[in-house]
């Protein structure tokens, strides 16, 4: 007799944890010749709502851990990534990508997580500045995370494009909600076991699977989100976040490249975008 | 008179357990949840019950009940503030002219443990002082070693002690290990004299529990049904979200019905519950989830 496959479920990940979404809706997903993949979990506000609560209470100690510990945790989280670097290949090319095209995609990834963990320490020197005032005052600037962040990740590349947008938020200290791919979601779930197996704190990434056109509004008005990221072109989504973004002043950062590999796509400026500058005046000789 | 403890029911617990899931798979939405949530906040005894506590906490607190969000419109205050005897004063004056109820927890809380004398002295205190409501605490010790002529003659002193007070019963079901007991100790407080009956002081983990509520309804009703007479019930500790609130609402409803639906005969003791119900009110009003930077601290 033959062995049966076991195929993998492919769930969410709120809090360190692996559940399905409270909604029970399920999308199917298939290769690019339209045979069956895999189920995956089609997440609803509920869901988002509930990995919101979950972000809110775990970003004041993981932004309170200290810049070392944090980019020891992004190294941490290259190397578990280098050591399924096959598993990940497989499941690239199994969403339609050629084997080199997955193989550069994975590299890539391990090596931008290595990339920002070196800067964890060091975007507050390049950030911050003691700045000149005409009055006697010591006066600084410096910055401090947003708090949480939710991520529509880019539709392509599912993988490179979630670790290019995810990893600079939180070396930064911030938590985050992310809406994976939804046409290449694979990966985004694997690399939920990657961090979960990577000391990263409960509830600091939470991934979900689903559709933006549902869940772009939920994630542009929550009261309780600091800051919204879009990685897409669909101008009416734009505007539509813009403008409910706007009622908690929340900021907006809109990516519209679609090639996430290139140089240009690591910098400490993405780091800085999820920063608030905090300027405190000190007063001297008096 | 103490009543017979031994023709009582017993509570099966998986059996207890296969009813609470039921009460919590009512689904409540839009309309329905708005009028659930409004009566939620207006049963809510907010409490504060710390070594910490200042009169300026107090004051802050009595202004929070009285003002839950005043940019929601047609929203209840909540029903009373749950203090010491000591901020009694304090929030007496700080409530003048609202309709809000002062409760004092009395009788040496949390434990109880202290001479009869004590626990008197500190419920007159708590009444001259001006409270509505007394919470008080059952001897637990002398409970569980079957020494319950005790604990039903000391609720009977404190209830004399009261005078126009309402009083509360703390059973404290935490500390009784099971079903059953819950069921003795609340026979015996409602036949010594109690007003409400009230799962526990909060410091005890686990605090309320929907399996001791419902054991604890179950007695009212088999109460009322032998002598007419409806007494009150407040689950205390534990109850911190808008859903966990519902569901014990559909239980209220479900297990004694319509006439326990308002704050005469229901509470909640809690301190984070109002808030999260604020939010959730906002929520349906706006359609936006909330962040609790936007509403004031309790």
């Amino acid at each position: 007799m033959s062995r049966i496959d076991v195929h993998k479920t492919y769930k969410l990940y709120i809090g360190g944890k692996f559940p399905r979404t409270e909604s029970g809706r399920y999308y199917p997903l298939n290769d690019k010749k339209g045979n069956f993949i895999a189920n995956m979990c089609l997440s609803s506000r509920k869901d988002f709502r509930n990995a919101v609560v979950i972000a809110r209470k775990a970003q004041s100690s993981w932004a309170g851990a200290t810049a070392l510990n944090r980019g020891q945790i992004l190294y941490r989280i290259a190397e578990m990534l280098e050591g399924r670097r096959v598993q990940f290949i497989a499941e690239i090319m199994k969403e339609g990508a050629t084997k080199k095209e997955a193989e550069t995609e994975v590299d890539a990834s391990i090596d931008r997580l290595v990339y920002y963990a070196g800067w964890s320490d060091k975007y507050q020197q390049v950030f911050s500045a003691v700045n000149p005032v005409a009055s006697s005052h010591f006066n600084f600037s410096n910055l401090e995370p947003m708090g949480v962040v939710a991520i529509m990740a880019p539709e392509e590349q599912g993988l490179l494009g979630l670790v290019s947008v995810v990893a600079p938020a939180i070396v930064g200290g911030n938590t985050v909600i992310i809406l994976a791919s939804e046409t290449n979601p694979l990966s985004a779930i694997s690399f939920a076991e990657v961090l979960n197996s990577s000391d990263v704190p409960g509830g600091v990434v939470n991934i979900l699977t689903g559709n933006v056109n549902e869940l772009h509004t939920h994630m542009a008005s929550h009261m309780d989100v600091n800051a919204v990221i879009y990685c897409g072109k669909d101008e009416n989504v734009i505007s539509e976040i813009n403008a409910l973004a706007s009622e908690n002043l929340k900021r907006t950062i809109l990516h519209k490249k679609s090639d996430w590999a290139s140089n240009v796509c690591e910098s400490p400026y993405f780091i800085e975008k999820t920063q608030e500058v905090k300027t405190t005046w000190h007063p001297t000789k008096v | 008179m103490i009543p017979n403890l031994d023709n009582l029911p017993t509570y099966d617990t998986v059996g207890v357990n296969e009813r609470i899931n039921r009460f919590k798979s009512r689904s409540i939405k839009k309309g329905a949840k708005v009028v659930g949530l409004k009566l939620a906040l207006s049963m809510i005894d907010l409490t504060t019950l710390e070594g910490k506590d200042t009169r300026g906490k107090v004051e802050q607190l009595c202004y929070k009940a009285m003002h839950p969000h005043d940019t929601l419109k047609d929203i209840p205050t909540v029903a009373a503030i749950c203090v010491y005897p000591t901020y009694v004063g304090v929030a007496k004056k700080a409530l003048e002219g609202s309709r809000i109820q002062v409760a004092s927890v009395a009788t040496a809380f949390p434990s109880g443990n202290s001479p009869l004398q004590v626990k008197l002295d500190d419920t007159r205190f708590a009444v001259a002082q001006g409270a509505d409501e007394i919470d008080m605490v059952i001897s637990r010790g002398e409970f569980l070693s079957g020494n319950y002529q005790y604990v039903f003659d000391e609720i009977a002193a404190v209830k004399e002690a009261c005078g126009k007070a309402h009083l509360k019963v703390i059973l404290e079901t935490g500390e009784l290990d099971t079903l059953d007991n819950v069921r003795k100790a609340s026979e015996i407080a409602m036949y010594a004299g109690a007003d409400f009956i009230k799962t526990s002081t909060g410091k005890i983990q686990p605090a309320a529990t929907m399996e001791v509520t419902y054991v604890m309804f179950d007695a009212i009703k088999d109460f009322y049904l032998k002598t007419g007479k409806m007494i009150g019930m407040k689950p205390a500790g534990g109850i911190s979200t808008s859903k966990i609130a519902l569901q014990y609402l559909v239980m209220l409803n479900e297990v004694l019905g319509e006439k326990w639906m308002n704050k005469d005969y229901f509470r909640f003791g809690a301190s984070s519950l109002a808030n999260d119900v604020l939010m959730q009110l906002v929520k349906a009003e706006t359609g936006r989830y909330q962040s609790a930077n936007y509403f004031s601290k309790d």
